[in-house]
């Protein structure tokens, strides 16, 4: 729990220098869009705000220790949901960052129906594949 | 201080609070974020901390930026323009929605977890850059 508020109080707090600093929202799908060709003009903060991601996990390892990150090794699953998470985000104009945090943050409907859209069609996902098709749980690393 | 350094130092600084975030809330691991969506299953609701936290932060710097007429470090705050709700909108936050509870890997954490040095995550990311192409050439490109 703890662990979880100190956690996001750290996500807000680096949108909010993003914002305050050069008055852009942080949001991790405009960033990806950005970095790879789709959207000129964007780029260079982009590049150092991904570098600072990469840089975090060598730092979070060194200072606190290796994190847990368990996941499918499903190689088909990986790619359609992979597939899914790029073409959604980038029709939605976004994700959990850019919805879930900032635009909720600014008190945006739009975000606000894109997060409740894409947290229930989330949860109706994780509730088809662990208990309408149980054998899928096993392999996707279920919690059960 | 020099506002083109600074125009560098900021996101630079922001990508590595964002990350050390992600990596401390648990966000970074699909297994623990499946178990937060699961919730007519075994619900871990812990995830649910992050967002709470965030948004009031950032709703609090968002607020103070009404109050400033552009950036510490910057001409403008480039505000988002779109405002309408409609179905291009919800069918992204859609799919979206169903590759995330598929794996349990938003872009953010995904980004991140290439360090972890495993090669599935290069699979999800590979498709993931796919996704982006696929819907910019078919559906039009983001506004």
């Amino acid at each position: 729990m703890w662990n979880e508020l100190a956690g996001g109080a750290l996500i807000g707090i680096a949108a909010a220098i993003l914002w305050l600093g050069i008055g852009r929202i942080g949001g991790i799908s405009g960033v990806v869009a950005n970095l790879f060709l789709l959207r000129q003009g964007h780029r260079s903060w982009s590049l150092y705000f991904f570098i600072g991601l990469l840089v975090a996990y060598p730092l979070y390892v060194y200072f606190v220790g290796t994190p847990d990150m368990q996941m499918t090794s499903n190689k088909m699953i990986l790619a359609v949901a992979g597939i899914l998470v790029g073409m959604g985000t980038y029709i939605g104009n976004g994700c959990t960052s850019g919805h879930g945090v900032c635009g909720n943050g600014r008190l945006s409907v739009r975000s606000m129906v894109a997060t409740c859209t894409f947290m229930a069609f989330g949860m109706l996902t994780v509730l088809i594949m662990n208990n309408i098709t149980p054998s899928f749980a096993n392999t996707l690393g279920s919690i059960k | 201080m020099n506002h083109k350094i600074m125009k560098m130092i900021t996101p630079l600084a922001a990508g590595i609070i964002f990350g050390l975030g992600l990596l401390l809330s648990g966000m970074t691991n699909p297994m623990k974020v499946r178990g937060f969506l699961d919730i007519f299953g075994e619900w871990q609701p812990a995830l649910m901390a992050v967002m709470v936290a965030a948004i009031i932060i950032f709703a609090v710097a968002y607020a103070l930026s009404n109050k400033m007429k552009q950036p510490l470090f910057h001409g403008i705050f480039h505000r988002p323009s779109l405002t309408q709700i409609d179905a291009r909108l919800i069918a992204g936050a859609a799919l979206f929605g169903i590759g995330w509870g598929m794996v349990g890997l938003c872009p953010g954490p995904a980004l991140l977890n290439i360090m972890t040095g495993q090669e599935d995550i290069l699979i999800f990311i590979l498709a993931l850059l796919a996704g982006n192409r696929i819907a910019h050439f078919s559906v039009g490109p983001a506004k």
